[in-house]
């Protein structure tokens, strides 16, 4: 049994390899470097950490933001992030496409909660990356701040059907009412389930409530409290009552990708 | 490895039986919802307009099975079954061990029922609801309490490697799903991410990536590490390889999940970091292989009559080409071309199927004897026909997969002569339709041999049984 005490590595390996409490230890530390540096910077970095905050009124920075004009002036971060103190147009119900992002409209949200349920991040990507065969299929790249208030991001990791990020706008509401009902009665081809029956569902009303409440009480990004007032999360339900779930699903799409006015010649990423 | 004894040591035997039976059931339901869903989207009438089982609500469904219920009996099956051999002791608690066992059997169940009902994160991989998140979180930190205690009460001077992999694999999993499953309840069916947009998708691909990189690849080369020389009754080919291979990647796996948000709204640098260092993890991936292939050298001709010895070698050559592909899909360029299409579902499944299935499964039929004392499986060519099953099987998925994927990729890039895109997008769906169903085809085939191996696993146990209250021998251990 001599064997045991040789050496066969180093004698710190072997000391590892001899403790239980060391292996432990060592282990949990080389484990968790590789996703603090990827992770952690994405909360302070220009561009990814948003500024959310500064619309709550705590600060009145918004991260310096790099999306610049050809001729290198900063473009301000009003015009990318809907900022109502700011803009034109003071509230969630006047606000206008273009006027930039914004927080989800109660039939949004309600319909967004569809869109997890059924899984349609499975099948749809909404996140356009910087290709030309991606702007003349769907548009403008994606930018981080149009998912910002994105809890449960829903950038999905195929494409069995379409990118979704930019279809707001792009078909009517009675095509997609027609196209979500039964899919192949519109496209042939399409491999798309048949969804007539979310016209038979009515929207949770008191879950859609809850989560306008929730995501104004979120640690990361939370939606400020100027946009989601009491009063406009108290008019919620009357928005809600007596809707189908078809109809804030519809709603949820045509409000998607419409939020900013991308510019010509603008880098918006880097 | 073990220790000679004098005395042989009454180890804690039961459980491990349990898990290895389930982990062969839950095979088959597994594969089994990936068949259907596979056939859903070459022939979509299946939905059945049935919202239980439309694509998108059993899809989930797939991956947990497949991972959570098959892979992870597998793993704590094998987790137990080493931890306790290689240490010469029993399990710290079988009590625990029993709790591990059946908290786990209930979150399978509650998955089968929450799933098809809609009740989901919408987190690709962590689609499970809080209330079983905090179950996982509780059952999986019994059973790696259990694990690293009977590591720490062990007779044996040194941790053997496989008990590195799966301490390893206790410790990120526990990581991962404590982070990526941060959320807010608004009800008892419903919550969302703390994390909102590129952080949330970078801790998810964080979890995601790892999950496969501790848990389908860490705790599977566990298994390979104690398996492989057992059933080839040769030592481990290179000690230092196996330090290399342990410590390389339980320190590089980490970084490789930004390489899935490639030109995505990520600052660039994040995917570039990620593309780095999965290529150099080539390296300690092939020594790991080389390592379990060359364990076999001088005693290849056991492969003409072992076959649970193939279920092993042909693991390590899905895990050597798997392995291989990562990093080069990792590749900006080549990214660019193979995300969001078939390609990376190609990927996935030759690393599920063609590695961690074949290596469960050469596991679960070499523990299988030695739990029940037999000397054979009740059908050996059985065996072999599920081998070949198995891997015709992913051959056939994985091949009709690259195609697709490719083809989709290519399809979505091309120009006619005027610059104009040459394809619809739907274009592209239809001309996916007969590589869908190859890859059913290929599902099915393989599907068919995990049925194949129930039966051959559940004759063989209960052969077992009747032989040992034939000769009296006391039931249990």
């Amino acid at each position: 049994m001599s064997d045991h005490d040789k050496i066969y590595s180093t004698k710190f390996q072997d000391k590892i390899e001899r403790s239980t409490v060391l292996m432990f230890v060592v282990t949990a530390i080389a484990v968790a470097i590789g996703g603090i540096v990827e992770i952690v910077p994405l909360f302070y970095l220009p561009n990814t950490a948003m500024c959310s905050s500064a619309l709550a009124g705590s600060d009145a920075t918004c991260n310096n933001t790099q999306h610049k004009m050809p001729d290198g002036t900063v473009i301000s971060m009003d015009k990318i992030v809907w900022n109502p103190a700011t803009s034109a147009h003071k509230t969630l119900d006047e606000w206008q496409a273009g006027d930039g992002v914004r927080p989800y409209k109660p039939l949004e949200l309600a319909g967004r909660n569809v869109y997890i349920r059924e899984g349609c991040y499975l099948c749809h990507s909404q996140m356009i990356r910087p290709f030309r065969d991606e702007k003349d299929r769907y548009g403008h790249y994606s930018i981080a701040e149009e998912s910002m208030y994105d809890h449960t991001y829903q950038w999905g990791s195929k494409r069995t059907g379409p990118d979704l990020a930019r279809v707001g706008g792009k078909y009517s509401d009675e095509w997609h009412l027609r196209h979500l009902s039964h899919p192949r009665q519109v496209v042939p081809e399409s491999v798309m389930p048949n969804y007539f029956w979310l016209s038979n569902g009515k929207v949770n009303v008191e879950e859609t409530v809850q989560t306008m409440k929730v995501l104004t009480i979120m640690p990361f990004n939370p939606i400020p409290k100027t946009i989601y007032t009491d009063a406009y999360i108290d008019g919620a339900a009357a928005q809600l009552e007596g809707k189908t779930e078809m109809e804030a699903l519809i709603a949820y799409l045509q409000g998607m990708g419409n939020h900013i006015k991308f510019e010509e010649g603008v880098n918006y990423r880097d | 490895m073990e220790a000679t004894q004098a005395t042989p040591v009454k180890y804690d035997m039961e459980v491990v039986r349990w898990f290895t039976i389930a982990a062969a059931i839950y095979a088959v339901v597994g594969t089994l919802i990936g068949v259907y869903i596979a056939s859903e989207l070459a022939w979509p009438f299946l939905n059945f307009d049935l919202e239980y089982i439309t694509f998108g609500r059993l899809r989930p469904l797939h991956t947990n099975a497949v991972i959570f219920a098959f892979g992870g009996c597998v793993l704590m099956a094998t987790g137990f079954y080493m931890v306790q051999r290689t240490g010469s002791t029993k399990l710290w608690s079988n009590g625990l061990a029993w709790f591990t066992f059946w908290g786990w059997n209930l979150i399978i169940v509650s998955a089968v029922v929450t799933l098809p009902l809609g009740l989901t994160t919408g987190k690709e991989y962590a689609e499970l609801e809080w209330p079983i998140d905090i179950l996982i979180a509780v059952v999986w930190l019994s059973f790696g309490l259990n694990h690293i205690m009977t590591v720490a009460i062990r007779k044996t001077s040194h941790i053997y490697v496989s008990n590195w992999f799966t301490m390893g694999m206790i410790v990120m999993i526990t990581y991962l799903h404590v982070v990526n499953s941060l959320a807010i309840p608004v009800s008892l069916t419903n919550s969302f991410s703390v994390f909102t947009g590129v952080q949330d998708a970078m801790v998810q691909w964080w979890w995601g990536h790892n999950a496969v990189g501790f848990y389908l690849t860490g705790g599977f080369l566990g298994i390979m590490y104690y398996f492989v020389p057992k059933q080839a009754q040769r030592p481990v080919f290179s000690y230092r390889l196996s330090v290399l291979h342990f410590w390389a990647l339980t320190f590089g796996y980490v970084w490789l999940g930004a390489h899935h948000l490639q030109y995505t709204a990520l600052p660039d640098w994040t995917g570039s970091l990620g593309a780095a260092v999965s290529l150099a993890m080539i390296i300690p991936s092939w020594g790991g292989a080389m390592n379990g292939m060359m364990t076999l050298s001088g005693a290849w001709d056991k492969l003409r009559t072992d076959y649970i010895l193939r279920f092993l070698v042909v693991a390590l050559a899905f895990y050597a080409m798997s392995t291989f592909e990562g990093p080069v899909m990792s590749i900006k360029s080549v990214n660019a071309l193979s995300h969001y299409t078939d390609w990376t579902v190609g990927h996935v499944h030759s690393g599920a199927l063609g590695w961690m299935a074949m290596v469960a499964y050469g596991a679960m039929y070499h523990m299988i004897k030695k739990l029940w004392g037999v000397e054979k499986m009740y059908s050996e060519s059985l065996v072999n026909v599920h081998f070949w099953l198995a891997t015709i099987g992913t051959v056939v998925y994985v091949v009709a997969m690259w195609v697709s994927g490719i083809m989709q990729g290519l399809m979505w890039r091309d120009y006619d002569e005027y610059g104009t895109l040459t394809y619809t997008f739907v274009e592209s769906v239809s001309a996916m339709h007969p590589y869908y169903a190859m890859r059913a085809v290929g599902g099915l085939i393989f599907h068919i041999g995990t049925l194949i191996a129930l039966y051959n696993i559940v004759m063989t146990v209960s052969r077992a049984g009747a032989t040992r209250s034939a000769g009296s021998v006391p039931a249990k251990a």
